[in-house]
């Protein structure tokens, strides 16, 4: 039971700590992308756009499947979607210049359109009795796990039971956060983020480093869609099921302080939160609808917290949320 | 000589900031962008549907507004509805984002309002007067909307907390209780759906079940354009989004100033919410809002915090939304295509104030020397 | 002659309707120090920033080495060895000293901060810095943020370097340290361009001259064959003598008495320490003072906007003969006592005024409480406005433009004139003069002075010691935030306040 929570906590998780991950990267650059629930709208619906058309082109017959095809396609595709939505947002934000908090939300208006409307359309196509569209094929490659982890007992489960993307969802934190605290490249990202003049005037290409951060940062969420899509839900797409977890990988960012590595525990705690409900016995239904709630209060009160105590290095970047122009005076 | 010194390139586009452009020449930008994004719409439609160019547009028209001389004005009462909503979140959002608040929790207060507006309802709808239960269910709501309002600002003014999360935050907490209440009261037990409460209705003017909202978002735009131009709380609230340093040294209590208009803009909110609840659906549940406080967001920005504008921008985008969402019937696309038409509409309008801020000159080669 | 460092010919810039730049010339040699002398606002550091990559210019060629070069950011200026120290140094807070010297560097091989360091510890030894490459930069003091900007571009091996007013923060001391380096690089073969507005600095360091007036180009000098009356000229246009105005205190009367005020800031520093002084009626207060030394701090416990830790603010209420302690009173609190006091910031349009607002609402921030009801009042300050319009001559399209598309000069006539409106008892301003033209200055020192003729207490805090010692009854000497002496602006003279400036720096000083 307790291994089951703990398992469920961590699939869970690992959606929001892609977005949250790539939610980092981005904000790291100094622009606050409220777009990160559309992007990964997007990066779920490309995905399996892409894994839906490899699935026709095989007469849907697994016998004809290519596992490295199988898993590329979707996961290039993914990642093309969501990279092209964030390079809307750095051309408004950073070339533009336009209001960032606008030009997210209406970035999430658009890109959960285009999630569902793909969506709605895939599953106009496929004629399905059940307003979703299934892919269960795809999800099969995509849900291979290690195959000597049932034999380790419980330290197997809960370490070593999970389908790759979970993995790589570690990885990433883990490269993101030494790329961002060991290298020159980190160095002159985060000095973009808290003071871009200065980075400009150190010779930091400023625009460059937003876009290349906010695309990066795109794609990274982007996959936290693919894996809701291919390994929780195991392939099966409805509409708006992805619901609001792009919001929670916002609040995740916040609740991380904006360190990848807590990143990760983060989101395990999170997906803890979102899932109790589901296993403290003798709730109504009513009552889980109040413990849903579990992972914005606590986000509430983390975010409460940080800005009560004020230290420096648990800030968010000095310039998020403002605009560059190298020549205001 | 040196020889390090890499090949220059004189930059080719030079971008340099204006001074404040001609009112009228900015609007001419502003509608090219809106034009712009209809044509864009308008391409996407016919790649979609095949369908023909301008029948496009003549399909959204009469999706927004009904068919011209059909003598049927259900659709343009339904639009003015909707823009009346949208309007009443958006003004509710002026003034925090003209102290530079970034509340983005109209969802959650127009919500959280409704809950309140239901619950008076539900339990005193038959037990007192219906005049007493319709002024309990304005109080109501107005006060949950304005308390929804007072929290982040409580812990923006002391601690600095950082309100676009806070706010965002705060809407789904509200909707986890309209969640919870619909269980509980849900007819079938265990549906999650609250059936139409027979009681605490708000009044029907003129025969029109639509037209109390709408007057009394007229009203609140005539209300806001005064607040804000005419009153001292409106000079409080610029000044301390101008500049808090200023607000300070001319004694202005920022941390009052900061409290008071979120509780305007979060028991504005909770009217809305109110009006959608006991004036329109008679019933509550996390879906009610439906999304219109996030683009209220949008609108808010997109006038640029004046409430005339607003007017005009709140029309603008239901007109997108309901004439989108015909087109997506007409042809049977999906129906989240309205979403698509609105987003790219917004985009380009966000985009093209850049235009209206900045001036793009192109470096020709002049002679080496 | 051998080929010039660095040559500009006929450079141009403008910001809006703005020219901070027309058709400046220039040349700076190998081995020397070329002193770029002009009022503020004369475009100096516009010309800088041109040279550093920050601005491009709109007319005009930059020849480096004698071959033209196009610097269209930063890196292209790295690219040519020149490197910029700012006046408003471009660090990251968050950053080590050594995060921020290697910010930006292509270096070959794995990014190592240990190996850099190192490289930084040697740098810091050749030229006698002090640094600790580890140490955060919010936790640095003003002089040692300067030491990491010079070592940021030693680092990169610049050879021309370019500093932008570098003394204005700094201690005589530390001044004559850094100068000491500046003549050890240019004895290394190095190009040094600095800007600054200080005579005797210009003259004793520097080879050659260049002065700029009004954004435009007047001419270069050897120092050796110049003179301080002839730069002055050329500087601003014809000569000038201060010759401020200065009447006699009467009748002055105690208005306002510190008392031993402590304050610290958010980090927890002593920020004014043990502070006590009285200000009269009738006279004009001076303060001097390294910038920095806790002079806004002063003024802001004074005036309410600061919390301050101990002490009290006494004020001698002229109609009542009430004396009231405003300490720690809010400035609504103080104004409700009846105190009036006016006060006319540093930061004009960050706090003084709203920079978005026309000059009518400016002119409402300190009167639109008047008057019952929750409306607005708008007739008094529009009179208010126009009147000030016209009396102080401002150059404004009308009372409807926001002030922030006002000049400097004209900005502060606003300000000033608002703030003397108000009928004081207590003027305080801060830096008044600052960026303003000579015209515009001689229009503040006069209604500081009608002030004073008035009765009222006037402090005026101010950086040139000149203006402050021509202008001034008395002057307060700040150093570190503690008064380290009041002397008769009359009789003291400038190096007796210079000495009192940097008193404290070395601790315990016995006379």
């Amino acid at each position: 039971m307790i291994i089951a929570f703990i398992q469920r906590a961590i699939l869970l998780g690992i959606p929001l700590l892609y977005g949250s991950t790539g939610e980092i990267v981005t904000e790291k650059s100094g622009h606050l992308n409220l777009g990160i629930p559309g992007v990964m709208y997007v990066g779920g619906i490309s995905g399996v756009t892409g894994a839906f058309l490899y699935e026709n082109a095989c007469g849907n017959n697994i016998e004809n499947m290519n596992p490295f095809l199988a898993i590329m396609i979707p996961l290039l595709a993914s990642i093309l979607g969501s990279m092209l939505m964030g390079l809307i947002y750095s051309f408004l934000t950073v070339t533009l210049r336009a209001n960032q908090n606008v030009t997210g939300l209406a970035l999430t208006t658009f890109g959960i359109g285009i999630g569902n409307f793909f969506g709605g359309s895939l599953i106009k196509l496929v004629d399905s009795e059940m307003p979703s569209i299934i892919l269960t094929k795809t999800s099969d490659f995509y849900s291979k796990t290690l195959p000597f982890a049932d034999n380790l007992g419980w330290f197997g489960e809960i370490f070593l039971s999970y389908e790759f993307l979970t993995y790589m969802a570690i990885a990433i934190a883990l490269i993101v956060s030494f790329v961002l605290n060991r290298t020159r490249i980190g160095l002159n990202l985060r000095a973009v983020g808290e003071n871009p003049a200065t980075a400009d005037a150190a010779g930091i290409n400023v625009t460059r480093y937003k876009y290349v951060a906010t695309c990066i940062g795109s794609a990274i969420a982007g996959l936290g869609g693919l894996q809701y899509v291919m390994v929780y839900t195991d392939g099966v797409w409805s509409n708006d099921a992805f619901g609001d977890r792009g919001w929670l990988a916002i609040a995740l960012v916040i609740f991380a302080l904006w360190k990848p590595t807590v990143a990760i525990f983060g989101s395990f705690l999170f997906g803890a939160l979102c899932n109790a409900h589901n296993y403290i016995n003798g709730l109504g239904v009513a009552t889980q609808e109040l413990f849903k709630m579990l992972p914005y209060a606590v986000t509430i009160i983390v975010l409460i917290i940080t800005s009560m105590r004020k230290k420096r290095e648990h800030q968010p970047p000095e310039h998020l949320g403002l605009p560059y122009f190298r020549e205001e005076r | 000589m040196s020889n390090a010194v890499k090949k220059h390139h004189e930059p080719l586009i030079h971008i340099t900031k204006r001074d404040d452009m001609i009112w009228w020449k900015a609007w001419l930008i502003r509608l090219a962008a809106v034009l712009l994004g209809l044509l864009v719409v308008g391409v996407i439609s016919v790649l979609l549907t095949k369908g023909n160019f301008f029948e496009t547009y003549s399909i959204m028209l009469r999706g927004a507004f009904g068919r011209l001389g059909s003598g049927s004005t259900r659709l343009l009462w339904k639009f003015l509805l909707e823009t009346a909503l949208l309007l009443c979140l958006s003004l509710a959002l002026t003034p925090a984002f003209k102290m530079k608040f970034w509340n983005c929790g109209a969802e959650g207060q127009a919500l959280i309002g409704g809950l309140a507006a239901a619950i008076v309802m539900m339990k005193l709808g038959d037990k007192l007067p219906y005049w007493v239960v319709i002024l309990l269910i304005f109080a109501a709501g107005i006060l949950a909307g304005a308390v929804w309002g007072i929290v982040p600002a409580l812990f923006k003014a002391q601690y600095k907390t950082n309100e676009t999360l806070f706010t965002l935050m705060m809407n789904y907490i509200a909707m986890q209780l309209v969640a919870y209440y619909a269980y509980v009261n849900a007819v079938p037990a265990g549906s999650g759906q609250i059936q139409s409460i027979a009681n605490g209705h708000l009044p029907v003017i003129g025969g029109q079940p639509y037209l109390l909202t709408i007057l009394l978002a007229l009203i609140l735009t005539g209300v806001m354009l005064v607040y804000l131009k005419y009153s001292k709380h409106g000079y409080e609230i610029s000044v301390v989004g101008e500049s808090q340093n200023t607000a300070r040294y001319i004694g202005i209590n920022v941390k009052k100033v900061i409290i008071r208009t979120m509780m305007i803009s979060g028991a504005l909110c909770g009217l809305a919410g109110c009006l959608m609840v006991a004036g329109i659906d008679h019933s509550v549940n996390p879906d009610t809002v439906g999304g219109l406080g996030f683009t209220a967001i949008m609108v808010a920005w997109l006038g640029q915090l004046n409430p005339l504008i607003i007017v005009l921008m709140s029309g603008l985008i239901v007109f997108l939304e309901s004439g989108a969402a015909k087109v997506a019937d007409t042809f049977y696309l999906n129906g989240s295509y309205a979403d698509i038409v609105a987003g790219i509409v917004i985009l380009f309008v966000v985009g093209c104030e850049f235009f209206i801020r900045y001036s793009i000159k192109f470096r020709h080669k002049e002679g080496k020397a | 002659m051998a080929t010039a460092a660095i040559e500009l010919k006929n450079i141009t810039k403008t910001f809006g309707s703005v020219v901070a730049n027309k058709n400046v010339c220039l040349t700076a040699n190998r081995g020397e120090i070329l002193s770029i002398l002009g009022e503020n606002g004369s475009g100096k550091t516009t010309l800088m920033n041109m040279i550093s990559g920050i601005y491009f210019p709109d007319e005009g060629q930059i020849f480096i080495d004698g071959k033209e070069a196009v610097i269209a950011s930063p890196k292209d200026a790295f690219d040519y060895k020149i490197g910029m120290i700012h006046q408003h140094f471009k660090l990251v807070n968050v950053f080590s000293a050594a995060e921020n010297i290697v910010l930006g560097l292509e270096e070959e091989g794995r990014y190592d901060i240990k190996a850099a360091s190192a490289r930084i510890t040697a740098i810091c030894q050749q030229y006698g810095f002090e640094l600790d490459p580890k140490k955060k930069i919010y936790t640095m003091s003003v002089s040692e943020k300067q030491t990491v900007e010079i070592i940021k571009v030693l680092y990169r091996g610049a050879d021309i370097l370019i500093l932008d007013e570098p003394t204005a923060v700094l201690t005589p001391q530390e001044t004559q340290r850094l100068f000491a380096v500046l003549r050890r690089m240019r004895d290394d073969g190095k190009s040094i361009i600095i800007i600054t507005h200080k005579m005797h600095e210009v003259l004793s360091l520097s080879d050659r001259v260049a002065v700029l007036r009004k954004g435009e180009y007047v001419g270069t000098v050897k120092t050796a064959e110049t003179s301080e009356a002839e730069l002055t000229e050329m500087m601003v246009g014809k000569k000038i003598s201060l010759n401020i105005h200065r009447s006699e205190p009467k009748d002055p009367k105690a208005r306002l008495e510190v008392h031993h005020i402590d304050c610290s800031n958010r980090e927890g520093a002593l920020v004014l320490d043990d502070v006590s002084f009285t200000a009269y009626s009738g006279e004009i207060l001076g303060i001097a003072g390294i910038a920095g030394s806790g002079q806004r701090e002063l003024l802001e416990v004074i005036a309410g906007l600061q919390k301050s830790d101990s002490g009290a603010v006494l004020y001698h209420n002229p109609k009542t003969d009430n004396v009231d302690n405003l300490q720690n009173k809010t400035p609504l609190q103080i104004r409700e006592l009846g105190v009036r006091l006016s006060f006319v910031p540093e930061d004009r349009l960050g706090m003084g005024l709203v920079g978005n607002m026309d000059i009518v609402d400016n002119m409402m921030l300190r009167s639109y409480r008047k008057g019952k009801g929750a409306f607005l009042e708008r007739k008094a300050p529009k009179d208010l406005a126009e009147h000030i319009i016209e009396e102080l001559e401002v150059v404004t399209p009308g009372a409807t433009t926001p002030v922030r598309r006002l000049s400097g000069g004209n900005v502060q006539k606003v300000l000033v004139g608002r703030e003397i409106a108000a009928s004081p008892t207590v003027l305080m301003a801060a830096y008044p003069v600052r960026g303003l033209d000579i015209n515009s200055s001689y229009t503040i020192y006069n209604l500081l002075n009608q002030q004073k003729e008035k009765g009222v207490a006037v402090i005026f805090v101010g950086e040139d010691l000149d203006v402050l010692l021509e202008l001034c009854d008395r002057i307060l000497v700040i150093g570190s935030g503690k008064v380290t002496g009041i002397v008769d602006g009359r009789t003291a003279t400038k190096e007796q306040v210079g000495l009192l400036m940097t008193k404290t720096e070395g601790g315990e000083v016995h006379e």
